[in-house]
Order: structure tokens, then sequence, then C-alpha cells
């Protein structure tokens, strides 16, 4: 079931458009990603799914109903800005933000009590925010978004300012409130965590879609004939053979065997590439490669340009 | 509005547990207490330091007549010693030299030499003892002249002093006492007070939604509240802290208040009274003594005439629409820029008509019917402090009403304005914002 879906979004702000035309859903306990280079208006979305702003065209909708302004309080917002009150404690002031999205003090007291113990944070309950360490900081924010346990949690660029040991905390929590029930849109420009994470994404450039759908199915369309092999025998022999027919992307040799890297051109088939190979080499891997995320976030991102 | 009250609380609770709000609050009133303590002790107690003054007199009028004045010590010196202090005064044990001429009867000029300058009073206490004895001398030589047996006492009797006692007629036809004094004092005090209010609150809602965009966790907040919400209750919540400093500050004055009077009132007024009338000469003890008990209860009495409840009403009138409006238009201020620098250059623009009505307090609460009283009252940004310098006078109601009137709408379109660029501002960043970037903001839909 769709959690979370927006229908031809459309916003300009004075004479630049931010978003136009476009539709993303999002599936039940799912972790979406939103992605697309600086300025594309992933922000602007992102504002307008926790009402900030309005969109100019175009329609939001929470568990199959139209959004409302009620509604934020199931969200869960963690901006890629950071910020919090500096003077004031960071106990009475996750418990403040919780009451504004609508927690009783009690509830919110418990909760809160149970995610620092969790990050390690409980010594400095009744410390004000700038006596923290950045690192500090960002734990107790990640804490106040996800303490009410919205059901959809956006998250702006969550890993940076983590050092590796906490970003890798923070992943795991992550998975852990997806299984609990939580359904996430996050929004980076680190692809690896995306291959790690998402479940789907979208990819916006200069306010247009240009992709979206599971993550494994995009990378699958975006793969192009490229196979890695991996042989015992002389590279000479294999570049004699493949002659014109193979586009040869790169090889490395080792003691054990060697492997190589190529294209097909014109319709080659597997079966073309064994029978070619198999007189002069002896294979013993064989597989196509899947491209990476950041090879198709570059990959479509150029294609949509030269349009 | 749950949330409203929650940011209103939290506004609160954040200003008032503050040490610097607490130290404010009660030291301010032991501030001026203080500073209104020391002027008082100062003008009653008198002048201590020890001072003798030789006195060299060619018209030997006046031998015998300079007695010695508290602490200061009049000694009269023969011409060789006078022309010799006059050379070489320091050690001489002397403070000052003076010199009254033989000609001192036309002429009215003596000369007091020192090393140091000489305190104002001083020099003013021997002037008024001088003139006073030759004129009195002269009389003397007229009245014995004339041959007329009493005319001394007859003189005496016609010195005659007027005082005015301003009646105003009520809407009723009732007379009442009234004073342009009382009313010019009152009119003052509460422009400056609501100035003061104003300005300060107005200025600590600015810096409140300043800090939450420089901290960045205003996109956070706004994600969870309507920008209208959080203006809302960072402002009530601002007026309320406000308005518990002034209910300190009044319950501290009460107590105060009841201290002096139970201990120190009788004695002080009565000294402080005299030695104003005192210094301000010509006037005798006796009058003065008889002209005080009188006068407080003529003060009160006029302090009662005043329209009391309707300034009271004007006065919180006019301070929370004031602050109403300020108060939205720094928030907006606050919103619109992302550092000091700018907030400075775009606050004074906001605040001008406020700071010229209190530059204008003055001729205001001087001439109260004239053309600049009118129109500053009437017009919306400078009404809170004209209006209330005007209003101890007593003003045909219509004014009163159009001002308001006015004001009140200014108040509602500021607010509107204020919402729409704060909501724009709040999340605009790295953008140095001028007054036609402002308008634009204005037209823009959320």
């Amino acid at each position: 079931m769709e959690l979370f879906e927006a229908r031809n979004v459309e916003k300009v702000f004075a004479s630049t458009k931010a978003l136009s035309d476009v539709s993303i859903s999002v599936k039940e306990q799912s972790i979406f990603g939103l992605l697309g280079p600086n300025g594309a208006g992933k922000t602007t979305l992102i504002r307008i799914i926790n009402q900030i702003t309005a969109p100019d065209k175009g329609e939001i909708f929470l568990a199959g109903r139209k959004m409302t302004r009620a509604d934020i309080s199931q969200i869960g917002y963690l901006p890629e800005e950071r910020g919090l009150y500096k003077k004031m404690k960071i106990g009475d002031q996750a418990i403040y933000l919780a009451q504004l999205k609508g927690m009783s003090r009690g509830d919110a007291v418990r909760n809160l009590k149970k995610w620092f113990e969790k990050f390690d944070i409980m010594p400095w309950w009744n410390k004000k925010v700038e006596e923290l360490s950045k690192g500090m900081q960002q734990k107790v924010q990640f804490v106040t978004t996800v303490v009410h346990q919205p059901k959809l949690l956006i998250f702006d660029e969550p890993f940076s300012g983590f050092d590796p040991i906490n970003a890798n905390l923070l992943k795991e929590e992550i998975l852990n409130l997806r299984s609990e029930g939580a359904t996430i849109i996050f929004s980076t420009h680190n692809m690896g965590s995306v291959e790690e994470l998402c479940d789907s994404i979208a990819l916006i450039n200069k306010s247009v879609k240009i992709e979206d759908g599971p993550t494994d199915a995009i990378r699958e369309k975006y793969k192009s004939n490229i196979f890695d092999v991996r042989y015992r025998g002389q590279f000479a022999d294999v570049e004699k053979v493949l002659g014109a027919q193979y586009e040869i992307i790169g090889h490395a040799e080792t003691e054990k065997e060697n492997t190589l890297k190529i294209q097909y051109l014109n319709g080659n088939s597997n079966n073309d590439l064994l029978q070619a190979l198999m007189p002069v080499v002896e294979i013993s891997a064989f597989e196509e490669v899947i491209p990476s995320m950041n090879d198709v976030f570059i990959k479509a991102v150029q294609n949509a340009n030269k349009k | 509005m749950n949330n409203t009250f929650l940011i209103l609380k939290q506004e609160y609770l954040k200003r008032v547990q503050k040490k610097s709000f607490i130290i404010l609050t009660i030291l301010m009133p032991i501030l001026i207490a203080g500073v209104y303590a020391l002027v008082i002790y100062f003008s009653v107690k008198d002048d201590t330091q020890e001072r003798t003054i030789a006195v060299y007199d060619e018209s030997s009028l006046f031998l015998g007549e300079f007695g010695d004045q508290g602490a200061t010590k009049f000694h009269f010196v023969p011409q060789e010693e006078y022309t010799e202090l006059k050379g070489k005064l320091k050690g001489s044990g002397y403070y000052a030299v003076l010199y009254i001429p033989g000609n001192i009867y036309t002429n009215n000029q003596a000369q007091l030499v020192s090393e140091k300058q000489l305190p104002l009073e001083l020099t003013e206490q021997i002037e008024r003892r001088m003139s006073r004895f030759i004129e009195n001398d002269k009389r003397q030589k007229v009245i014995d002249d004339s041959g007329i047996p009493d005319l001394d006492e007859r003189l005496k009797q016609t010195r005659t002093s007027v005082r005015l006692n301003t009646l105003k007629l009520s809407e009723s036809g009732e007379a009442k006492k009234s004073s342009s004094i009382v009313a010019f004092i009152a009119s003052y005090a509460m422009g400056i007070i609501i100035y003061f209010f104003v300005f300060m609150y107005g200025a600590m809602v600015m810096r409140s939604v300043m800090e939450e965009k420089k901290s960045r966790i205003i996109e956070v907040i706004i994600s969870s509240v309507k920008p209208s919400q959080l203006m809302a209750g960072k402002i009530i919540g601002t007026a309320l802290v406000g308005l518990t400093q002034v209910a300190i500050w009044v319950a501290l004055g009460g107590i105060g208040l009841f201290v002096v009077q139970g201990f120190f009132a009788p004695e002080t007024a009565q000294q402080m009274g005299q030695s104003l009338m005192e210094a301000q000469g010509g006037m005798n003890p006796a009058m003065a003594q008889a002209a005080e008990p009188n006068k407080v209860n003529e003060i009160m009495e006029m302090i009662g005439n005043l329209n009391i409840p309707l300034i009271l009403f004007s006065f919180v009138f006019y301070f929370l629409a004031g602050y109403l409006l300020y108060s939205s238009l720094l928030g907006a201020v606050g919103a619109a820029v992302d550092n000091d620098e700018d907030s400075q250059q775009m606050v004074f623009p906001v605040t001008f008509p406020l700071i010229l009505s209190i530059m204008l307090l003055f001729p205001i609460a001087k001439n109260p019917e004239g053309q600049l009283a009118f129109w500053t009252s009437i017009i919306p940004f400078t009404s809170p402090v004209a209006m209330m310098a005007r209003i101890p006078y007593g003003l045909p109601t219509w004014e009163i009403l159009l001002s308001m009137a006015l004001l009140v709408l200014a108040t509602v379109g500021a607010i509107y304005a204020a919402a729409k660029i704060y909501r724009v501002g709040l999340l605009m960043y790295g953008k140095k914002v001028n007054l036609k970037e402002l308008i634009k903001w204005l037209r823009y839909k959320n």
C-alpha cells in the first residue's frame, strides 16, 4: 500500500521553477531515496511534504487521504541544516519539540529516555546544546525527529556530520525503524547508502523527475552490456579472438588468473562470447556488471541534460 | 491553539527564568530608587565641607552681617592681610577671599577670589545675602526718609504672591482642581514608559526570531507548527514577560513606598521641601513651612482629579497595541535578515516613528493642543507615545476614538504584512534584504 503520494506537484519561486509536474509514491514500510543534483528541487519537495510551503499545483496524500495540516504530527523531519536552541538544556528541548509534535509530556519523557539510553547520551540530559560536541548534537537532533513515532520520516542528508561508527549506528536505526513500521523518505548524495538502504528511488533533475522505481529495477535498466570475465590464459590470445566484435574496457593480470571487462557491441549474446573465448582460455567466472547507483545517477543526469 | 500555548509558555519561561531578567527586574527599581535617594540625600544634606572665607569689606557695610552659614565660615580681615592673601592664598587656610569694594552700594559688584572653581551654590548664596542686605538697607532709608511711621509694616503687608488654582470643568459641569504640572509629569512619564516597553520587548521578539533562524532550528519548528502560531506564541509570551515585570515593579514599588512612608517620610519630606524653598531663595522659612502641607494635599487632590480610569485604560490599550504593532514588524525584520548588521540597518527605518515620537514628547506634553500633538497622536505609528502624553490633559472623545481606531487598523495591517514576510523570510538565507525585496515578498502566495 502507498503511504505517501505526491501527484503532479508544481512550484514556482518568483521566476524559477522549483518543481514541475513531479509525482512520487512511497510504499508503506519502505525506504525511499529522493535523489538529484544540487538545486534540483529536492528540498522544495521535502518542504511541501512537511507543509512548510504549499504547492502551486498538485496534491499530496498520506495513507490514501489528502494531506492536511493536522497530519504533520505524523511526520518526523530531519532537515539538512541542523539546529537546536543553543542555550536550552537538551532534555527540556527534546521534550518541547516532542510536545510541539503533539505528544503529552509524560509520553515524551518516557520515549526520550529510551532513545537517550540507546544513543548513550543520557548523561547529557541536563547539558546545554552549546556544551555538546557536533556528533552529540546530531544524535540529539535525530532523537527529536523520531521520538513521536511518526508514520513518515524524512531525512535530508542524515549521515552528514557523523563519524563512520555513528553513521553505522544510524543506518541500523533507520533499518530498525522501517521494520517497526515506519516509512522513510531520504535524500542524500551518498550513493553508497542509497544502494544499501533504499527500496526505491526517484531522481529529480532541474525540477523534473527523470527516473523512478525500485532501486534494483533502475540499476538493471542502466545496465549497458558490460561483463566481467575471469579466466586463466594469455590476454594476447583474448585480444586476438574478440577482435572488433567487443569493446575491451579494461583488463588486469594476477598470478592466479586474469580479469577482463568488456562491452558487447552489435547484439552479441553471452554464448557468442563464450564460444569465442573457450578455445583460447579457461573461463572461471563470468557475470554481467550491474551499474552502481553512482553510475546510474551520473548517466541519468547527463542524458537528461543532453536532451 | 495548543501549539501556540506551548510556544507561549516556552518563550515566557525561557525569559522569566533567565538570570538577566531576574537581576534586571529586581535591580532596576532598586537602582532608580537609589538614584532618587542619592539626589534627595544630597539636596537635603548640608554642605559639610569646612570652608573659611576671608572677607575684606572696604565699604564697612557688612561687618558682622556674614554669620556662619553651615560649614562655611566668614572671617573679616584688614586690608593688609587681604593684599597678602590675594597674592598667596595657598597655605593660608582660607578657601577664598571676598573683596567688597567701597562702592558696592552703587556699583553692585564684588569679587570672590579662589584657587579652585567655586561651587555654584556657594556663590549664589553669597550673592543672595549681599543683595538682600543692600536691598533692606535701601528700603530702610526710603522708609526713614518718608517719615511715615509704620511704613515698614505696611510695605510688608503689600507683599503678595499669587498662586493660580487651575480648575477644570468636567462634562457634568463640576469644577475640579487640576494642575498642568501634574498633568505634564504624568503625560511625560507615560510616554516614556510606553516607549521603553514597546522598544525593549519588540526588540526581544526580534532577537528571539533571529536566534531561531540563525541556529537553523526554525525549519524543524515550522514543520511542527504554523509560522503564524509561532509568531503569535512568541509575541504573546514576550508581552506576558513584560506584564510580569511591570507587576513585580508595581509590587516592589508599593512595598517600597510603604516602607519609606512608614519610616522616613514626614521628616525627610519637610526637610526636603524646606531646603528646596531656601535654595529658591526669597521665601522665608515660615512661609515655606506653611505652604508645605497644603501643597502636598493639593497635589494629592490634583492627582486624584486626573481621569485615572481613562488614563489606565488608554495606557493598557496603547501599550498593547503599540507593542503588537512594533513587535510584529520587528519580528518580521528578525525573520528577514540573517545577521546582526543587516538587522541593525532594518531596525532603524522600522522604529524611526517610535524614536521620533519620543523626541517630540517634550513639545507634545508642553503643548498638547497644538497641531504637532494632534497629528502625532492620530497617526498610528507615533500615536502610542504621543496620545499617551496628551490624555492626562483631557481630550475630546472623538480624538481618542479616532486615534485608537486607526491604531487598531494599522496593527492589524502590520500583523498581516509581518506574517507574510515572516513566512517567506524564515527559510531565506544568504540574501541581502532591502525594502524592495520585502515588498516583493508581500506579493508572494504562501
